[in-house]
């Protein structure tokens, strides 16, 4: 667990931040300028702040009398620019850390099988592509026996191609490492596909805190991530195949069909439904094309944009003013929520 | 076989003595010339423009008041020559006197050229080393200076060659002593003012040009095997 709580002033922004992150992997969500890099530099001892406390597992890393270096706080850096030594090859890269932070030499050679970076070893950081250099910078940070691991926006100075490249080792990385993990981004497709915590900036503050599931189908927060992406995540798990190829899985509204996958029963998933994909309706519905219809009970009412929950989960559907009138929605109200489509992403 | 009696004796005493003059003045006033460019390109604190000034004034004074400021001071009279004559070291009159000018007169810039090498290397690499848990003496040794490696020697080679040619302060502070204090510039200069000695002063001029284009053909040559190394 991760605790920040602190202050800085600099000419024209003065951030007050507070948060926590929780172990997996936590996104600090913002635009550009909202003050995220300031956060994981003063995290990472890099910045000293005018005050606060910031501890690690109930270490303290800074606080009144303490401000520990960088050496001692044992957080592993990516940065956006990779910031590899141009004079080193990469094994030399590789190996930096391991005359200070003994413990991680033991795990060199699972570390470079995990993000294949044998064939690089012998380059120079100048020959490698920008999603190769990466790729060792985030084998450097975990060569450096971290507790947490910082990226700062690690994908922002990639194009499209490399960033899928790069995405899947990250998914690796947060499935295979018992290792917390914040991660700062301005990305929406990064955040959906990487996180489990959200921390939301804006403007030197933190605007809200809290698993990615609830924000997502939070009326008033999922906008912040922009207005076509408001929409929830729900989990769901395989439970088999239909005759006709249609995978049917289940969730805490009750079963779902799913396009033809090739998905193994048992498989956890994690289904995003976007608020316009989602129509309402008072009575059950007859004579439908549209597969999935679950029954839910309105929560909130926020404009046009409706929180429905269903067992445990939450969601959001987009309609208009003159439909909450029609329909009579009310917090409490019983409905039939029609999905028209769902995406899969992995879980 | 290079043919050596194309010099007399006494002026290839004279190039020997620069050599070792030069080659001592540059590798001791090296590290202080490092240390001082870190200070002045890294740190901020009060004194940095006055200490940047005195670096710098051996650039700006005439040679000869350099050379007498030497003699006041580091003379057997002088307040810091009479404390280290005890010591057994002693700079009037010797070649230790003459690297000593030689050193001062290179220092600047040989300070300037390190600095603009500390001021190109990105700071956010040495914060990352420091993330990686290196501490701040090894960051120097394995990020720093191995960085600034080109303009080490863009500086070294600088001060050799000011070395190998420094007149003023050299002569006003250790005088011309064939043997031991005359170095290539001031046997030039002794042969200009005797009637046969132009030739020999011409042959003097060819050996100081061509260990200067040797200086800096040795330095362009380790400058581009570093950069093929890193």
């Amino acid at each position: 667990m991760l605790e920040v709580a602190f202050r800085h002033r600099f000419p024209g922004l003065a951030l007050d931040v507070a948060f926590e992150a929780p172990s997996g992997v936590t996104a600090l969500f913002g635009p550009s300028g909202c003050g995220k890099s300031t956060a994981i530099n003063a995290i990472a001892g890099l910045l000293r702040p005018d005050q606060g406390r910031i501890a690690l597992d109930g270490r303290v890393l800074f606080a009144d009398r303490t401000n520990l270096t960088p050496q001692a706080r044992r957080i592993g850096c990516v940065f956006q620019d990779a910031r590899l030594f141009p004079h080193m090859t990469v094994e030399a890269n590789l190996r930096y850390p391991s005359r200070w932070r003994r413990g991680a030499a033991r795990d060199f050679d699972r570390i470079i099988g995990m993000l294949a970076l044998e064939p690089l070893l012998q380059r120079r950081p100048d020959t490698l592509s920008g999603g190769e250099r990466q790729r060792v910078a985030i084998g450097r940070a975990l060569l450096s026996d971290p507790a947490l691991l910082v990226m700062d926006e690690p994908l922002a100075a990639l194009d499209e191609a490399r960033k899928a490249e790069i995405m899947p080792w990250l998914e690796r990385l947060r499935d295979e490492i018992r290792l917390p993990i914040l991660y700062v981004s301005h990305s929406v497709a990064e955040v959906l596909r990487l996180a489990t915590t959200v921390v939301l900036m804006r403007q030197g503050r933190v605007l809200h805190s809290g698993p990615l599931t609830r924000i997502l189908a939070d009326p008033e927060l999922a906008p912040q991530l922009g207005a076509r992406e408001a929409g929830a995540l729900i989990s769901a798990t395989v439970e088999g195949r239909e005759a006709d190829g249609m995978i049917r899985v289940a969730t805490a509204g009750g079963p779902m069909l799913l396009p033809d996958l090739d998905l193994p029963r048992g498989q956890a998933l994690r289904l995003r439904i976007l608020a316009h994909e989602v129509i309402l309706a008072r009575e059950a519905p007859q004579g439908l094309s549209a597969l999935n219809v679950l029954p839910v009970t309105v929560a909130r009412v926020d404009g046009g944009l409706i929180q429905l929950s269903f067992g445990n989960e939450r969601m959001l559907a987009q309609v208009t003013p003159r439909s909450v009138k029609a329909l009579e929605l009310l917090p409490g109200t019983q409905c039939h929520a029609i999905v028209k489509s769902v995406s899969v992403l992995p879980s | 076989m290079i043919p050596t009696d194309w010099l007399g004796p006494q002026e290839w005493q004279a190039v020997r003595l620069s050599l070792r003059v030069a080659g001592v003045a540059t590798l001791v006033s090296l590290p202080f010339a490092i240390g001082v460019a870190w200070l002045l390109a890294r740190r901020r604190f009060p004194g940095h423009g006055l200490l940047s000034g005195i670096v710098h004034l051996p650039l700006i004074l005439p040679p000869v008041v350099t050379g007498y400021l030497l003699l006041v001071t580091f003379g057997t009279q002088g307040p810091v020559g009479s404390m280290l004559k005890p010591l057994g070291i002693v700079f009037a009159f010797r070649w230790t006197g003459a690297a000593l000018a030689c050193g001062i007169m290179g220092f600047p810039l040989m300070v300037r050229a390190i600095r603009l090498g500390f001021e190109a290397v990105d700071p956010r690499l040495e914060q990352a080393a420091a993330t990686l848990g290196a501490p701040r003496p090894w960051i120097f040794l394995t990020v720093t200076l191995p960085l600034i490696l080109p303009a080490i020697l863009a500086g070294a080679t600088l001060g050799f060659a000011k070395a190998m040619g420094e007149f003023g302060a050299t002569i006003t502070f250790v005088s011309n002593i064939p043997g031991q204090t005359q170095t290539l510039p001031s046997a030039i200069y002794a042969l200009l003012q005797t009637p046969s000695g132009e030739s020999a002063a011409l042959r003097l001029v060819a050996v100081s040009v061509v260990i200067a284009m040797g200086a800096v053909l040795v330095s362009e040559w380790l400058a581009r095997r570093m950069k093929g190394r890193g």
